[in-house]
């Protein structure tokens, strides 16, 4: 997978957590919390979605390298790529 | 005979909507069932009964708005006459916003549906409910369901105004309008989201009216807790971890047990304590609103069914599924601004609880330990209490029963 089909994932379950959110109006750039107002319990359900779905496990030390589409896509690859 | 009837489902609800039975004549009912789906101003909320029996006739048709009181059901205790054969709604269901008629003693009794505190179900699970999907993308309620299918509509293609984008029935509405291209009036109606800003403000305003505030307020170090969860949610799944929140809710529940005075209900006859500390929680809800519904008999809970209990809570008040005792029995309130944030939160009582408890977001601050500076993360806790009921001792003891326990947040 692409970081562009990790985006396309993060996006899709980012906006399962938060149905409110429009995946088109997402930037790259939004910050999950700061401006797409996740709250703690939100992130929490995100990581756990992107676990299920992925197999990827998210430590907390890790959030912050997720808090962005872009970090999260890079992040993902990443940690995919050598295997989690 | 006892009569169910629109429970009030908190201080700032007069009306719902019926709009699902989960019952239906001759079913048996017992206690803490969920018989009903009622859509608020705080979305779509399940109605359990408070009694046993044989559900004799349904008074009332779904779709309709009906006061606070209005006969639901009349339901056959025991031994009571057997249930007649089933037959719909009846035709003659008051609407809103007449008062409900033909009220009986019977019905004056069942129509406060709400248990004093502590006589509620002990424990979520000891309930039997309907599974309710978990909130998923496309949550709705049930009437906005009902409604797109009888219109032909796809609920998926409705763009939510509901709690976490859950699609209301005027959604459905505004839908249908939109899809024939004709708008009946150039005013859109109010959003649900207005309406619960609406509530909201008719519930605060009240409190702060009725009810003398005062505040006292520690900032209080977590190191401990913080450093405990650190450690603890390392090597923990994402389903296994545990949020600083749970900590917040455990340790409250534990300091309310210990300081009755702030735990329980303030109604005609003065201030009932609880025996149970049923501890609302607080949840800002994605596009504006608050809910807090309770959890009950926190303190017969682990950490981590805490934890759980509040996942839960937050899952089902987005998706517009609460429960009716969840709204009502609220002993004491929980608000905690989460793990970023500003420091300080004085909070207004939700009556017809007596006492709020307030927590801060978690700040890093210099912090004299053992005669010396040295970084610690801290949180500044307030209470907000009643003081027809409370003086500032009081609240001064549950504030350092919270702090003590969390300096062993292992024994939590």
């Amino acid at each position: 997978m692409t970081e562009k089909d990790f985006r396309a994932i993060f996006i899709e379950e980012l906006t399962r957590v938060a149905p409110d959110i429009d995946p088109a109006t997402v930037s790259d750039s939004d910050h999950i919390q700061d401006d797409l107002e996740l709250d703690s319990m939100d992130v929490l359900n995100l990581v756990a979605a992107l676990h299920d779905r992925l197999g990827i496990n998210i430590p907390e030390a890790d959030y912050e390298e997720i808090a962005t589409p872009a970090l999260a896509a890079a992040y993902l690859a990443r940690v995919a790529g050598k295997g989690n | 005979m006892g009569v169910f009837t629109m429970p009030s489902l908190g201080a700032d609800m007069e009306a719902g909507t019926l709009v699902e039975w989960l019952v239906k004549p001759g079913d048996k009912v017992h206690r803490g069932d969920v018989v009903a789906v009622v859509e608020t101003q705080k979305g779509a909320i399940e109605v359990e009964v408070f009694e046993e029996g044989t559900v004799q006739r349904l008074e009332a048709e779904v779709g309709k708005e009906l006061p606070v009181g209005a006969p639901l059901a009349l339901i056959a205790a025991e031994g009571e006459e057997a249930p007649e054969p089933a037959t719909g709604p009846a035709e003659k269901t008051p609407a809103a916003p007449e008062p409900a008629t033909g009220a009986t003693e019977e019905m004056a009794a069942a129509a406060e549906p709400v248990a004093a505190p502590g006589t509620g179900p002990s424990r979520p699970e000891a309930r039997p409910v309907p599974a309710v999907p978990p909130a998923r993308r496309g949550a709705a309620s049930p009437a906005a369901r009902a409604r797109a299918a009888e219109l032909g509509l796809d609920i998926s293609t409705i763009e939510g105004s509901g709690p976490g984008g859950a699609v209301l029935l005027a959604d459905i509405e505004a839908g249908a309008r939109g899809a024939k291209g004709a708008a009946p009036k150039p005013r859109p109606a109010a959003r649900p989201m207005d309406e619960m800003r609406k509530a909201i403000a008719a519930a605060m305003t009240r409190s702060k009216q009725t009810i003398p505030h005062f505040y006292l307020s520690q900032t209080i170090d977590i190191e401990p807790a913080t450093r405990w969860l650190e450690k603890r949610n390392a090597d923990a799944e994402p389903d296994e971890r545990i949020l600083l929140g749970a900590l917040f809710v455990r340790a409250a529940a534990l300091a309310a047990q210990k300081v009755k005075v702030l735990n329980g209900h303030y109604g005609d006859d003065g201030f009932v304590p609880s025996d149970t500390v049923n501890p609302g929680v607080a949840v800002a809800l994605r596009g504006g609103g608050l809910v807090a519904p309770a959890i009950m008999d926190a303190p017969s809970l682990s950490l981590d069914e805490t934890m759980a209990a509040m996942r839960d809570l937050v899952a089902r008040a987005r998706a517009g599924r609460l429960r009716s005792s969840e709204m009502t029995q609220g002993t004491i309130t929980v608000s905690a601004l989460g793990e970023t944030g500003a420091e300080t939160m004085t909070g207004v009582i939700f009556p017809p609880q007596v006492a709020l408890v307030g927590l801060g977001a978690p700040q890093t601050r210099p912090w004299v330990v053992d005669g010396a500076i040295e970084p610690r993360s801290v949180v500044t806790l307030t209470v907000s209490a009643d003081h027809r009921v409370a003086d500032g001792r009081q609240s001064a003891r549950f504030i350092a029963a919270f702090e003590a326990l969390l300096q062993s947040p292992e024994d939590l």
